[in-house]
């Protein structure tokens, strides 16, 4: 996702001259592109989040469009007040781009690990909060940050996510994406577990249970009206995130259910239970031990089903 | 209006405003008020009618609690009629305890929560540098803020940068919340310390106008980004409020603030 986020980025810096990229010393390998081909809009800070993200605010209520990188919490809780004080206060045109969402960084431990930040980035009045679930929203939502004024929080993964979606989907900030319809369950996923929720959906097929399944590449504003429709279409709605369980996208359409009047439908809520993770593993195990696997996720979906007949 | 009616002026706007208002920091504005008074009657490339001026210099007030300065400055100038500074602090007004740009022309940027102007000011710096703009940067800010390490993570880029059209100012008065800084974090040697972070360095008297002016007039050929040391005493004005830790949050009421008005008086010009 990094990659195909520097390569779209690249194209987007090459035709506004306003574009410049701030990186907390992080990106080795990975902004070498940009870095080499647009040197005059590329400025190291150093390791110091609170730095780049307050010399973000001044130059971006100076004309620029800035983006700023870093890996896992350094961008975000990091240099918080910062982005809530200086950015978001201020309407600043900042772009805050943080690698490494939920448990990418598994193996390093859980300083690395980005399980709040859709919570607490979500609460900041005027930032716009979005992470794709694949390769096709990547870029597509590196281009929507661009063209949206004010400040982004862009929560991607790293390498080796998939193309999922077929074709390019029609990507708007503040509207999910359907991929598919289905009966009684439908599971909407935000963020690159995206690729786990397709194969749970594989897994429930065994269980004569066929899922509809949205994904949810904007958190904030959250897509309302796909969550009402779907309300009235289902019985149950599965959020889906490699996020703590409190306060992030479940927590988001949560609120939208909890205002509709005689609703028939309950939402199963799928994040990590509200704990930090001291157990060492990649992305692929931690997913597994926290219950967010393909496999953890259905029989997850499956007993809730049991347990209500 | 020159800088010493403009420094007057904002002292007793202050009074009076912490007076209403019954609000705080009454000390930190008459130890920032003759930074203020030079930097906008004799410093800042600003106009009042046209606020936004794209070549206006820039100017943040990271002490953004001695925010009334600025109020003052500005009603002063002509960006907002001086009968609005009556609503410093109150219900519906646009005028917060801690300076805020929103719906205030001449703010620059709203701060409150410190160690945050030096950087955004940094960022306005880097950018104007980019883009080939002339303006100058100047940001103001507090002794017992320097405790914010986000300042120095500035200074390191501002130097590295070579960002000579930023000035930062020191509000040196010695003190901060709840006692002298010597008492708190230790500043001594704070010139040798910025100095050396790759500033040049001005140490003055922060109440004496021919040597602020003169601060702000001096240019180096280095490159480097200047901080002005302005030592000052919190509470200057009004000799009973001077180096008196309680005037960082009483408000002047009663005989205090009769008292006040009467010392302001004695040094009107």
């Amino acid at each position: 996702m990094r990659d195909i986020f520097v390569k779209t980025l690249i194209d987007i810096a090459r035709s506004d001259e306003n574009v410049h990229l701030l990186t907390g010393d992080l990106g080795f390998g990975v902004l070498k592109p940009y870095w080499e081909e647009l040197p005059d809009q590329f400025t190291n800070v150093g390791i110091a989040e609170q730095n780049m993200t307050g010399i973000a605010a001044g130059m971006a209520l100076s004309g620029k469009v800035v983006y700023t990188y870093s890996i896992g919490n350094f961008p975000t809780l990091r240099c918080l007040e910062q982005i809530r004080n200086d950015c978001a206060y201020h309407d600043a045109n900042v772009k805050i781009v943080c690698v490494g969402g939920g448990f990418v960084y598994g193996a390093l431990g859980m300083s690395h690990h980005a399980t709040e930040d859709i919570a607490i980035m979500r609460a900041l009045p005027g930032v716009v909060v979005i992470a794709p679930g694949d390769l096709t929203e990547a870029e597509a939502a590196t281009k929507a940050i661009y063209k949206q004024q004010g400040v982004c929080y862009l929560r991607l993964g790293r390498g080796g996510e998939q193309r999922i979606h077929s074709e390019a989907p029609d990507f708007q900030i503040g509207r999910a994406i359907k991929i598919k319809n289905g009966l009684k369950v439908v599971i909407f996923s935000t963020g690159g577990i995206f690729d786990e929720a397709i194969e749970a959906c594989n897994i429930l097929k065994k269980s004569n249970i066929d899922p509809g399944l949205y994904t949810f590449p904007t958190i904030k504003p959250i897509d309302k009206q796909t969550i009402i429709e779907c309300m009235n279409s289902y019985d149950y709605i599965v959020t889906l995130e490699e996020h703590n369980y409190i306060g992030g996208f479940g927590g988001a359409v949560s609120e939208i259910i909890s205002e509709v009047k005689n609703r028939n439908c309950v939402q199963i809520r799928i994040g990590i239970e509200d704990i930090y993770s001291s157990i060492v593993g990649d992305q692929k195990y931690l997913r597994d031990v926290y219950g967010l696997s393909s496999s953890k996720i259905a029989n997850r979906i499956l007993s809730k089903i049991a347990s209500d007949c | 209006m020159n800088s010493e009616e403009l420094a007057w002026k904002i002292r007793r706007h202050a009074i009076e405003m912490t007076h209403l208002s019954k609000g705080s920091h009454i000390g930190s504005i008459l130890s920032v008020a003759d930074i203020i008074a030079i930097l906008y009657a004799d410093v800042l490339h600003i106009d009042p009618q046209n606020a936004q001026m794209e070549d206006r210099d820039r100017i943040i007030l990271s002490k953004g609690h001695a925010g009334a300065a600025i109020y003052a400055a500005l009603a002063e100038k002509g960006f907002f009629p001086i009968s609005e500074l009556s609503t410093h602090y109150s219900n519906g007004s646009r005028l917060s305890g801690h300076v805020s740009h929103k719906g205030v022309p001449g703010v620059e940027f709203s701060t409150g929560s410190l160690g945050h102007g030096l950087p955004v000011a940094t960022g306005m710096a880097y950018a104007a540098k980019l883009q080939h703009k002339k303006h100058h940067i100047y940001v103001v800010i507090g002794d017992g803020e320097l405790n914010e390490g986000s300042n120095w993570e500035a200074m390191m880029f501002a130097h590295h940068f070579k960002l000579d059209n930023l000035t930062v100012i020191i509000d040196y008065n010695k003190m901060q919340s709840l006692t002298f800084c010597e008492e708190t974090i230790s500043l001594k040697f704070l010139d040798e310390k910025i100095r050396s972070f790759g500033f040049n360095i001005i140490d003055i008297d922060g109440h004496n106008h021919d040597e602020l002016r003169k601060s702000f007039k001096t240019s180096f050929d280095n490159k480097s980004p200047t901080c002005i040391i302005a030592n000052t005493i919190k509470g200057e004005g009004i000799p009973f409020m001077e180096n008196n830790i309680l005037w960082h949050y009483r408000s002047p009421q009663g005989e205090e603030y009769i008292a006040a008005v009467s010392e302001l008086e004695k040094i009107k010009r």
